[in-house]
């Protein structure tokens, strides 16, 4: 059970009250007709996966129901930043291995 | 390898069975072999049979970073059924069940498969409805599935709460006959010691750590003890598919989450069928020796953690009390969670890969242990000939740029 610290409430809430949205920071094409299939099915639905650091979105469902970021490990579950949406990667707190 | 039979199990007896041979060889890696399996699962074991045993490919070693069938083929609940909804999964699916109905034999393993009928129940209009269209579109396939009405439904499960009191009353249900349960282990062993018959090398506590390349082709795998070089590399490791493909320098349309399972305390026979429903989430079925095997749900966010969390748990247990009132002061044993691929369309990706050489089989998501021996074959084939066997075909890794994904959510969505 995950206890996520919610950048807007600023309080450590149980995991029932979130819901994972995905991968964070995939950037959507500034002219998705101008993409071949493939890049465009790359967008869609390949993904980083990785084992290790993450980052994620997740919203607070039965709280503020606003979406933000997380760095998560995936082996460890450890949760090690947390930062509100609109955030730039480059911007973003803490470190992935590439 | 030893014929199993009744008369070697009479020879034996004589000698206190303190003669058996090993069932598979434990061999040193070779410097290089023609095509290396990497994953020492079930449908890894199964490639490397197929291969040997229907393509003459014996140059073969299957390399395992734990032990046989210690990932998710030892860690699901063991359900073999083929009432998918799309045609070509249907096909793919029910192919593997007319494999499954023969493979102890072909072994010459018991694989404890037992067609104990799969059970879907239906609690609102709606579900009859997808229930209905499901049943009519798999018999047009040539699958068996029947509709069921709750009395039916009560007449076979008894403990079942019927009561149309119920907070989700049971409306029917869809029925496979073929379908039913098999002894996961066994599988992984049987395909192990036949594989092993035919020369197959496994290599197990061999971790594969890279995967070398040149001129975009394959050359082999970097691993624990050492390179291996190889002409074909295979890729069979489930939720560590994205592992292996980023060794490789690809990404996969998957995600990896922890699938849970739990088994209760054994238990007199008391339910000889398979029972699942989609609506309140839980799969439930008794195994031969008597204890409970429950399925739960995947989380909800990406892990490689081999436990789940405790809320899925939770949320299954309501599920099979609400179903089951008789069984709310069963105790359960052991839970644990297996690391599930699961793709966008809820299928597997199964084929060639933009280097040379390099295949994957993965992306079975949370309903792989079915899919065993199909998979196996049909992976073997398309390595041997090198084009996709027909089955195959519409599971290459293309469809996400085609856009011709086959949507099998409804079927593949709950019941593993």
């Amino acid at each position: 059970m995950l206890l996520i610290r919610c950048p807007y409430c600023q309080e450590m809430r149980s995991e029932e009250e979130f819901s994972n949205a995905g991968e964070a920071h995939i950037v959507r094409p500034p002219d998705p007709a101008a993409l071949s299939d493939a890049e465009w099915g790359d967008y869609l639905h390949f993904r980083k996966n990785p084992r290790g650091l993450h980052r994620e979105i997740w919203v607070h469902t039965a709280g503020c129901r606003r979406y933000f970021n997380v760095l998560r490990d995936t082996v460890s579950y450890e949760i090690l930043e947390v930062y509100p949406a609109g955030v730039s990667e480059s911007d973003a707190p803490g470190k992935t291995t590439p | 390898m030893e014929k199993y039979s009744l008369l070697s199990l009479f020879r034996h007896a004589g000698r206190h069975h303190e003669d058996w041979p090993r069932a598979w060889r434990d061999p040193a890696p070779k410097a290089d072999y023609d095509t290396v399996i990497v994953g020492g699962g079930g449908h890894g074991l199964a490639t490397a049979y197929y291969l040997a045993s229907k393509h003459g490919v014996t140059d073969v070693a299957v390399v395992e970073k734990g032990y046989l069938g210690g990932g998710n083929t030892g860690r699901n609940t063991t359900i073999v059924r083929s009432n998918y909804l799309r045609d070509e999964a249907a096909h793919l699916y029910d192919f593997s069940l007319t494999l499954w109905e023969g493979l102890s034999q072909e072994l010459n393993f018991n694989v404890m498969f037992s067609p104990r009928g799969v059970m879907s129940l239906g609690h609102t209009l709606q579900e009859m409805r997808d229930i209905e269209r499901r049943v009519n579109a798999n018999r047009l396939n040539g699958i068996d599935g029947e509709i069921l009405t709750t009395a039916q439904v009560q007449k076979r499960v008894p403990l079942l709460n019927c009561s149309p009191k119920s907070r989700y009353p049971v409306m029917g249900a869809s029925w496979q006959p073929r379908g039913g349960i098999a002894r996961h282990d066994a599988v992984a062993w049987g395909f192990a010691r036949a594989a092993d018959a035919h020369g197959v090398d496994i290599l197990q506590q061999t971790e594969v750590t890279g995967i070398r390349q040149r001129n975009g082709a394959v050359t082999g795998v970097e691993t624990s003890r050492g390179f291996i070089g190889a002409r074909r590399v295979a890729c069979v490791t489930a939720g560590n598919s994205g592992v292996l493909a980023r060794m490789a320098g690809l990404r996969l349309p998957i995600e990896s989450r922890p699938l849970q399972a739990l088994v209760s305390e054994p238990l007199k026979p008391c339910l000889d069928t398979v029972v699942m429903s989609n609506a309140v989430h839980c799969y439930i079925s008794q195994a031969d020796k008597g204890d409970l095997v429950i399925g739960a749900g995947a989380d909800g966010y990406n892990g490689y953690g081999q436990r789940g969390s405790f809320r899925i748990i939770e949320h299954t247990l309501s599920a099979v009390c609400e179903l089951f009132p008789a069984f709310s002061r069963v105790r359960m044993n052991r839970q644990w969670g297996g690391i599930v691929d699961i793709c966008p369309d809820a299928c597997p990706v199964i084929g060639k890969t933009p280097v040379e050489g390099l295949y994957f089989n993965c992306g079975w998501g949370t309903g792989g242990f079915k899919a065993t021996p199909g998979s196996g074959y049909v992976f073997a084939d398309t390595l041997a000939n090198e084009r996709p066997h027909p089955l195959a075909e519409p599971f290459a890794l293309d469809r996400f740029a085609s856009g011709a994904l086959i949507d099998e959510h409804g079927a593949a969505g709950v019941a593993h």
